[in-house]
């Protein structure tokens, strides 16, 4: 053993370091909820007292609602459609050695690197020249675009992983194509799929750039905040609602997060 | 496999005498790159169609011209005459250039330790560093951008903490509303973009270059710098451009941080479909980004390979 014991050495300096990053990270969050219960219409120290006053405040605000409901059916719609194309070119991508895959893959994973305002705008034209109405349709149709690449690389990973020879036994057993899939691929892959729902979800909730230009007179839920900002009076129940919004999809996240990594995928069809 | 299947069949039944669905069937069972292609069709379908279209569409937009609330659908090159010549576009887009340049610098400095103590101090829950460290990053865009208002603002969380422990007396007015806020959101919105494909690319590291760089008496300083650095160059590589992109069209972040010095080129965009209701103009102006952005882009990975093969 040569001297890299350095690498296994505890580093204080980089451990200070990594601790200040994790602050930096967290602590601007953080404030959401610390001023959400801070008795005051001004978001600013001291904190004045303790009440609860904006989560009521929020909780018989009709348009909010309304907004929240829009969102939930557009996550909902978008991270099932976009999952069951992941699947798709997850398992082709996977399965099967296909000539020019590199171009093809690169080109579903396109809306990773393109600006979200550019896939908005470009939607958006196409939308109002052949004469489509906006609605949470043409916004779910973004979020589709969008999810599609976290869908596909995450169930990659998933399906990349496990051992061909479980399908083929199944295969070889009489089962079809169809079955196979049912009762083999699917509780294998379940993990991943799960965990491309939730981050799907998560994406489509969140998104504001695209559905900025898409939404019609139905807002969902980022926007609804978005055009809450401009009234000083209304942040603070616009801070109860980020309150809720954050806890909900920190769990959401690191559920799925962890679905994802909890075993490593190559060690998946082996042990049992 | 089930490739065994069609070698059957085709083995039993005579070449002429089957039918030409048959042999297509044959061709297609044969071919794993149709067979994947059909698995694969409704996902590229889709995407294509999604993007392909739309774009399509925005490039002959781009040669129309607004007039009044129509739209006159000859083909001109005025947008792009006036997105060329007038100072303004320019200013925005050479500031946006600017400001997403900085923040994905400024991220991947920062991340770059952070990705390199998880990957080589962290050994037990190295899970649960990575999750903590890309969690933020899937929380609400537009809240984490409200954080940093709240944070940065006039009578926010520093300037009013500072001023209730008497350290100041008038608020610092730089902090938000400048280019500065916007490049700080920006770094804490994108900062997972950084710290994944570097610590993948330093987790991959075959540990036994080390150990030889070691024994050929190397100093842990020379073994960064002639190791560690060059092999995880990919991933710091890929995160600047991972940044840098997205950034420039973000126009939510200047909006809500970045006042009159901050906005960006796609703020202007936004408001050619907004409140300016030149449809034709935004599109030059997305399309001019989109160009400026692709030369920058392949420039910057065609003089990244020059530079690894100029290492190695």
């Amino acid at each position: 053993m040569s001297d890299v014991g350095y690498i296994r050495r505890h580093n204080r300096p980089l451990y200070f370091f990594a601790l200040f990053y994790l602050a930096f990270l967290y602590i601007p969050v953080l404030f959401l909820p610390l001023f959400s219960f801070n008795d005051a219409i001004y978001v600013a120290f001291p904190i004045k007292g303790f009440t609860t006053a904006w989560y009521e405040q929020m909780l018989t605000n009709e348009p909010m609602h309304a907004a929240l409901v829009n969102s939930l059916k557009v996550g909902a719609a978008s991270s099932a459609i976009a999952t069951m194309l992941g699947i798709f070119g997850a398992k082709a991508v996977t399965k099967y050695r296909i000539k020019g895959e590199k171009p093809v893959v690169s080109v579903i994973m396109l809306p990773l690197v393109i600006p979200g305002i550019i896939l908005g705008v470009a939607l958006l034209i196409l939308l109002s020249r052949i004469g489509v109405t906006l609605s949470l349709y043409t916004v779910t149709l973004g979020h589709i675009l969008i999810c599609v690449p976290f869908s596909m690389a995450t169930l990659m990973a998933r399906f990349e992983g496990f051992d061909k020879s479980m399908e083929e036994a199944s295969a070889d057993l009489g089962d079809n194509v169809w079955w196979t899939f049912w009762r083999v691929t699917l509780p294998l892959v379940a993990p991943g799929v799960i965990a491309s729902l939730l981050l799907c979800f998560t994406i489509s909730f969140d998104e504001f750039i695209m559905a900025f230009f898409l939404a019609g007179t139905e807002p969902t839920l980022p926007i609804f905040i978005y055009g809450q900002l401009r009234f000083p009076q209304k942040l603070p129940s616009v801070l109860a609602l980020g309150a809720c919004i954050l806890v909900v999809s920190f769990v959401v996240v690191f559920v799925s997060q962890w679905l994802q990594r909890r075993d490593d995928p190559a060690a998946q069809g082996l042990g049992n | 496999m089930g490739l065994s299947d069609s070698t059957a069949i085709a083995g039993t039944v005579p070449e002429s005498r089957r039918s030409l669905a048959a042999r297509l069937r044959v061709i297609f069972m044969r071919s794993e790159s149709l067979r994947g292609y059909a698995l694969l069709s409704p996902t590229l379908i889709v995407m294509l169609l999604g993007m392909c279209l739309p774009f399509a569409l925005m490039v002959a937009m781009s040669f129309w011209t607004q007039r009044g609330f129509d739209i006159d659908i000859s083909f001109s090159l005025t947008n792009y005459g006036s997105a060329i010549s007038s100072p303004i576009y320019e200013a925005l887009l050479m500031r946006s250039l600017a400001i997403s340049g900085t923040c994905a610098i400024v991220t991947v400095l920062l991340s770059y330790p952070m990705a390199y103590y998880v990957a080589f101090h962290v050994h037990r829950r190295k899970m649960l560093w990575i999750i903590l460290m890309t969690l933020p990053f899937w929380t609400s865009y537009l809240l984490r951008i409200f954080a940093w208002k709240i944070v940065l603002g006039w009578n926010g969380v520093i300037n009013s903490g500072l001023k209730s422990l008497g350290i100041i007396d008038q608020p610092l007015e730089f902090l938000l509303y400048s280019p500065t806020a916007v490049v700080i959101t920006l770094v804490h919105a994108w900062a997972a973009f950084a710290i994944l494909p570097i610590y993948v690319s330093l987790e991959k590291i075959d540990r036994s270059l080390l150990e030889a760089a070691a024994d050929l008496g190397d100093g842990p300083v020379q073994r960064f710098l002639r190791v560690t650095l060059p092999l995880s160059l990919p991933g710091v590589i890929a995160a600047m451009l991972l940044i840098f992109v997205p950034t420039v069209g973000d126009y939510v972040t200047p909006a809500l941080v970045g006042g009159p010095d901050g906005i960006m080129i796609a703020n202007m965009i936004q408001a050619q479909f907004g409140k300016v209701n030149n449809w034709p103009m935004g599109a030059t102006l997305a399309i001019v980004m989109m160009i400026v952005l692709t030369i920058i882009a392949v420039v910057y990975i065609w003089l990244t390979r020059k530079l690894a093969e100029w290492i190695s």
